[in-house]
């Protein structure tokens, strides 16, 4: 049962707020009746100790210190007020209508979860947070990856982490992460950490984990370096920089994704000359042959063969069928 | 934080107990609801916040809970009165989840969420550390044209209909048509403008970066029965064609890709796919380039034929 547990936390909470000094652990054994009934020193103190790791836990600004008039080693707790609320914050309605906006965006239950309490928060502090307005917006941010929720949390603790991944086809190896980062990219997560047995920078796709995450080691293990840019290095290690350029052919009007990432170098009114930088020869292979007879690639020659290769490979598979 | 266990209970105690304070007189059925518990678990919290208060706990050092038939007021818990400040997890959802809105065309323009980000920024101190650490991209709003975007958001707030130029990649062209749009929608990693569209002479979903150009016309937008809700972009119902495809084993990732089924495992992989339109089962054998065999349709069989041969014409030293 939680309840008694929760009356002795609450009652420790509303003790240490409303006191102006540091409170002795005496005080508190004897304010709290929960730990008054303790049966021994140790055992409250066990409790005690337990509680406030939790208290610390949930956010809530628990402070050791003493007072002048104590004797030196009599360390006493208090919560500030200041620091323990919610400050005072307001909202135009502008502003309350966007703020309604938050509450649905999540699909995942703890996320949604926890941006539900956090607005709920606002709310007990006056403000009136407006759930009907901005109908024409419909966000839905889902991150439904079982790894999410415990790479989270190692990231906000900053815990090394271990799990098992399957890169594309091969078999899941075991990697071990100092996770700086989480980025969502057309829709699918990705973490981005230190991989401390590759020793330089990874990236890692969520729904490649196929086990679960394992926290290993003491909270604030590591430090994130400043200014990482989560998605700037899934960008840069998931794609790499082009090293390349292909001159193709594209017939007007047609394979505009392709026309877009490229740059045109001329233009008549059957074709547009595009150059596009890329760094694969089968990705930009697979992209180009997708439309068919609307791109012809010019150059270069590795590109041309890999293009031609897999127009040749569609075909014969289509007559072998037949 | 409404899970189990007293740190949950606790959690939700220190936003119930405030909540309450600036509501006197609320229902146990609307604070359940808000608080998305059962009113027995309210009623729980409200029995266990009666026991609590200041050290000594003589009568007036309780919390003071009334329950005048479904109604709750609580008295005398000023000590609590403030709710307590963000949790790290609580202050990253918020922040997260509205940053990811902020490549989106709201019709109020971005200057307000920027300003409750801020805002909130603030208020939540330390607890939002890693909020920065965690971002949701919408490559395909951040890709689409600005001013389409803003033409969107315009005609979104004035509920004017729009003439779209869209690239359908399905059909590799851009297609002219006038939309009444509707709403945006953020799904599956994808910013989109929903709206009733006259050609289609259906709701459509339009992927931002598509939108070539807006133009908002004076025409106010129909009246149209909403939408149904839609959890993801792709429409199965409306996926017309079901397409077989032999898949060899490099080709077999397209079972986790896209919604498809296995028909047989042994001794080939063979998967049947709902797809909205040929054109775009074409596009996919193409790049496949033959590790992916198509069975049925036949029409598919044809354009996959007849597109490879026109394309390899254009290599005639091949």
């Amino acid at each position: 049962m939680a309840a008694p547990r929760t009356e002795r936390l609450l009652n420790l909470v509303i003790c240490l707020l409303a006191a102006t000094r540091y409170v002795s652990k005496d005080q508190i054994r004897r304010g709290v009746p929960q730990y008054g009934e303790c049966a021994t020193t140790e055992a409250f103190e066990r409790m005690f100790e337990r509680d406030k790791d939790d208290l610390r836990d949930m956010g809530i600004p628990l402070e050791t210190g003493t007072n002048e008039a104590f004797f030196d080693d009599e360390i006493g707790y208090r919560i500030p007020k200041d620091a323990y609320a919610l400050p005072e914050i307001t909202f135009d309605s502008e502003e309350l209508a966007i703020l309604g906006l938050a509450a649905r965006t999540w699909q995942q239950a703890t996320m949604s979860g926890a941006a539900s309490q956090a607005l709920r928060k606002l709310e007990a502090a006056g403000v009136d947070v407006d759930r009907e307005a901005l109908g024409v917006i419909e966000p839905r941010v889902d991150a439904a990856e079982p790894a999410f929720g415990p790479l989270l949390r190692a990231l906000q603790q900053r815990s090394r982490v271990t799990f098992e991944y399957s890169r594309a086809g091969a078999a899941p190896e075991p990697r071990s992460l100092e996770p700086w980062g989480l980025a969502s990219w057309n829709g699918r997560w990705y973490v981005a950490g230190h991989d401390l047995d590759r020793k330089d920078t990874r990236v890692f796709r969520l729904s490649r984990i196929t086990s679960e995450v394992k926290v290993v080691g003491r909270k604030g293990a590591y430090e994130v370096p400043p200014d990482t840019d989560v998605t700037a290095l899934i960008h840069m290690l998931a794609q790499p920089a082009p090293t390349s350029t292909a001159r193709l052919r594209v017939r007007s009007g047609r394979a505009l994704p392709l026309v877009r990432r490229g740059t045109v170098v001329s233009r008549d009114d059957e074709w547009t000359s595009v150059d596009l930088p890329f760094e694969d020869v089968h990705q930009l292979a697979s992209h180009v042959s997708g439309f068919g007879s609307a791109v012809v690639v010019d150059s270069p020659e590795s590109v041309r063969s890999a293009v031609v290769a897999r127009l040749a490979g569609a075909l014969d598979a289509v007559k072998e069928g037949a | 934080m409404n899970g189990g266990g007293a740190v949950g209970q606790l959690g939700r105690l220190l936003a119930l107990i405030p909540w309450l304070l600036t509501r006197p007189g609320v229902s146990v059925a609307e604070a359940a609801a808000e608080f998305d518990v059962t009113e027995e678990q309210l009623r729980a919290d409200l029995e266990l916040a009666f026991m609590c208060g200041l050290p000594g706990h003589l009568p007036d050092d309780l919390i003071d809970v009334s329950l005048e038939g479904d109604r709750i007021v609580v008295t005398n818990a000023d000590t609590i009165a403030r709710p307590l400040r963000f949790a790290p997890d609580e202050a990253v959802a918020l922040l997260v989840g509205l940053r990811a809105l902020s490549d989106l065309p709201t019709p109020a323009g971005n200057d307000a969420l920027d300003r409750v980000l801020a805002k909130l920024e603030r208020a939540a101190g330390d607890a939002a550390d890693t909020h920065r650490n965690v971002t949701v991209k919408i490559q395909s709003a951040v890709d689409a044209d600005a001013a389409a975007r803003d033409a969107i958001g315009k005609a979104l707030g004035d509920g004017r209909r729009i003439r779209l130029e869209y690239y359908v990649p399905a059909r590799d062209e851009v297609t002219v048509r006038d939309v009444d749009p509707v709403r945006l929608l953020l799904v599956e990693g994808h910013g989109y403008v929903e709206g009733w569209c006259h050609l289609a002479e259906d709701w459509r979903l339009f992927r931002l970066d598509r939108v070539q150009s807006v133009n908002v016309l004076d025409t106010p937008v129909d009246a149209h029965e909403s939408p149904a809700d839609r959890e993801t972009a792709f429409d199965a119902e409306a996926a017309t064609w079901r397409v077989r495809l032999m898949l060899e084993p490099r080709a077999a990732w397209l079972l986790e890709a896209f919604p498809c089924e296995a028909v047989q495992r042994e001794p080939d992989l063979v998967v049947d796919m709902p797809v909205g339109d040929l054109g775009w089962a074409r596009q996919l054998l193409l790049q496949l380039g033959g590790s992916a065999r198509p069975l049925e349709p036949p029409e598919l069989i044809d354009a996959v034929r007849a597109e490879a041969e026109a394309a390899l014409a254009a290599y005639p030293d091949r």
